[in-house]
């Protein structure tokens, strides 16, 4: 018997454990870019770069953090292969979320600024 | 049991997708608002402190009112390890969860209990970091780092920590036999959970520990 013999509708057979583990690989490296891109940025290593990575340190964690959330919701929480019901479940709040975040910054940022005048 | 009876066991929906899914998903949404709360309460509030201790060092800073030279309380190799640490065990969970859907309960017993120990091995690298902290002179209120830094990661951990107690308690089950390959979602669901613990990390951690 197949694997999608069973699997309810909307849902498709998940990853081999193969894939799982170059996915991990990959988050691991990720995790060690953002590690070098702070030491670089700010530490001790790397001094002949941080000239080049100081600027654009907050731009590149915020970049690689969000390709490590991306592989662990398309691979490891099935988002790739499961009905795209589940996927806008998830992807809606975390819109909603990113607004929050945004609107509140830029709102307590004008209202120190108005305060500060 | 046979796959007459399984089939029997399937919920049927109008999405045809298992309700118990539906509400994973649905919970793992709104907790994704509740963390987004927490996290812009840092951001908002970071770099407003006027006391020490501080995150990262600093030439000038008032701490034990005085001027001095402060240095950073955090300690970015411990947490890189934890959050190295954490990503792996969304790995171990997704092997477990292999295991119990191909009904090899050796697979499943082993990559479970990794999971576990690594979920124990974070929560203590948190109770370390804030034992630590508080005799760097860190308490709650003590400036607003330490007030959003503890509210944001506390929640994290403690979040993490249910997510231990939920994976022991399959762990048992399934070092008992009683977790076989037609109950495997009740595994799939606590591992979506456990993801969703990882990924809030993924965005904490560069948010909170690497960005100045």
């Amino acid at each position: 018997m197949d694997a999608h013999a069973h699997a309810p509708a909307g849902e498709h057979s998940h990853p081999t454990p193969a894939l799982y583990f170059k996915v991990a690989l990959v988050l691991f490296v990720l995790t060690a870019l953002e590690v070098m891109a702070f030491e670089a940025g700010h530490g001790g290593m790397g001094a002949g770069i941080r000239p080049v990575i100081e600027p654009i340190v907050v731009e590149l964690l915020l970049v690689l953090s969000a390709a490590k959330f991306a592989l662990v919701a398309m691979f490891y929480m099935h988002l790739k292969q499961d009905s795209r019901l589940l996927t806008n479940l998830f992807v809606f709040p975390i819109l909603l979320a990113a607004g929050v975040i945004m609107g509140l910054i830029v709102l307590l940022q004008y209202w120190r600024t108005v305060g500060a005048h | 049991m046979s796959d007459a009876a399984a089939h029997a066991m399937e919920h049927h929906t109008s999405t045809g997708i298992d309700s118990r899914k539906v509400a994973i998903w649905t919970l793992i949404g709104s907790e994704c608002l509740f963390f987004a709360s927490l996290i812009s309460t840092y951001l908002v509030y970071k770099g407003k402190s006027l006391v020490g201790p501080l995150p990262h060092a600093e030439s000038q800073c008032m701490l034990h009112g005085a001027m001095q030279k402060c240095e950073g309380v955090f300690e970015i190799k411990l947490v890189t390890t934890g959050t190295a640490i954490l990503l792996f065990s969304s790995f171990f969970v997704v092997m477990a969860l292999y295991g119990a859907q191909k009904g090899n309960r050796k697979m499943l017993v082993g990559w479970l209990a990794a999971t576990v120990m690594c979920g124990l091995f974070f929560v203590s690298m948190q109770v370390y970091e804030f034992n630590h902290f508080y005799h760097k002179g860190m308490g709650y209120g003590t400036n607003l780092f330490s007030s959003t830094f503890y509210t944001l990661t506390g929640f994290h951990g403690s979040h993490v920590s249910v997510g231990v107690i939920w994976l022991s308690t399959l762990l048992v089950l399934a070092i008992r036999g009683k977790l076989p390959p037609e109950k495997s979602l009740n595994l799939e669901i606590a591992a979506l959970y456990w993801h969703f613990v990882d990924v809030v990390w993924i965005v904490i951690f560069p948010v909170v520990y690497l960005m100045r």
